[in-house]
């Protein structure tokens, strides 16, 4: 009994801080509040993650994404200085009550279809008992290996020219000043 | 104890506040950062239904390679909009317009 209250609460906490950082990320006007946002709803994710037996994609979550996307956005935000939070933002293209409007029912007809739906038993049904090496490290590393080798791969081919082609984008026109200054 | 339910409740949260954030805000930087909010409420998504259904760990595994696939969109991302910021002075998306007429 009370390992299912533990269970529930800690549950309500993390999904409460992540909807909260979603909503910070979505709303401030200040774009490092938002990166501040992000960061916290990607680290109750992160959480989630470990409630739902994914302990391995728990931490590259918060080593990916918390530890390297977070501090790209940061960094970005740095560099561009004054200029990332821009006066005009203030209004936006449609209304903000039109677009809580827009997600209220976006959410609300979610909810009725779930409700509707012959499987929703929302009392305690919780998953079945998982076995002991589910979402460790070896069971999905050798999973990602043998099924998902040749995704592997390519997501190694993606990241090089994800690299070569954030350099080559962001340089710029830097190359030609400097061939102006050689002798 | 925690029905797939909820899980798919949070996930949709956070996906349509990012979708509202995408539409909604001007500023690219947001922009992108309520892309990656989509991105992680999917990987939600993906790891609950991998509960689910235990024989396997597909699930787990498609939201690995889509964590690994936005952090490469990130980074090329930011990239252009430094270069965005190098030509206009403005990370608005309004002011992205040279393929207008």
């Amino acid at each position: 009994m009370n390992e299912l209250v533990l269970a529930k609460g800690a549950f309500a906490a993390l999904a409460l801080v992540t909807v909260l950082g979603a909503a910070a990320t979505v709303f401030a006007k200040n774009p490092i509040r938002g990166a501040m946002g992000l960061l916290l709803c990607i680290a109750g994710i992160a959480g989630l993650f470990l409630g739902l037996h994914a302990q391995f994609l728990a931490a590259i979550q918060l080593i990916v994404y918390a530890g390297a996307v977070v501090i790209l956005f940061v960094f970005v935000i740095m560099l561009l200085g004054p200029d990332a939070t821009s006066p005009k933002d203030a209004k936006a293209a449609f209304s903000r009550v039109g677009a809580a409007v827009l997600f209220a029912s976006g959410v609300a007809w979610a909810g009725l279809r779930l409700a509707a739906s012959s499987d929703f038993h929302p009392e305690v049904r919780g998953f079945d008992a998982a076995r002991a090496e589910m979402g460790s490290l070896g069971a999905v590393g050798r999973e990602i290996y043998t099924r998902g080798l040749v995704p592997f791969e390519l997501v190694s081919v993606l990241f090089i020219v994800a690299v070569v082609g954030a350099v080559a984008v962001a340089r710029g026109k830097q190359r030609a000043a400097g061939s102006e200054d050689a002798p | 104890m925690i029905p797939v339910e909820s899980y798919l409740a949070v996930s949709a949260v956070v996906f349509t506040l990012g979708c509202v954030g995408f539409f909604l805000r001007r500023n690219l930087l947001v922009q992108l950062m309520s892309l990656e909010l989509m991105l992680n409420a999917v990987n939600v998504t993906l790891v609950a239904f991998n509960r689910v259904h235990a024989d396997d760990h597909t699930g787990q595994m498609f939201a690995f390679f889509v964590i690994a696939v936005a952090a490469a969109e990130a980074a090329v991302g930011l990239a252009i909009v430094i270069s965005l910021y190098r030509l206009r002075k403005s990370v608005r998306s309004d002011d992205a317009d040279l393929l207008h007429h």
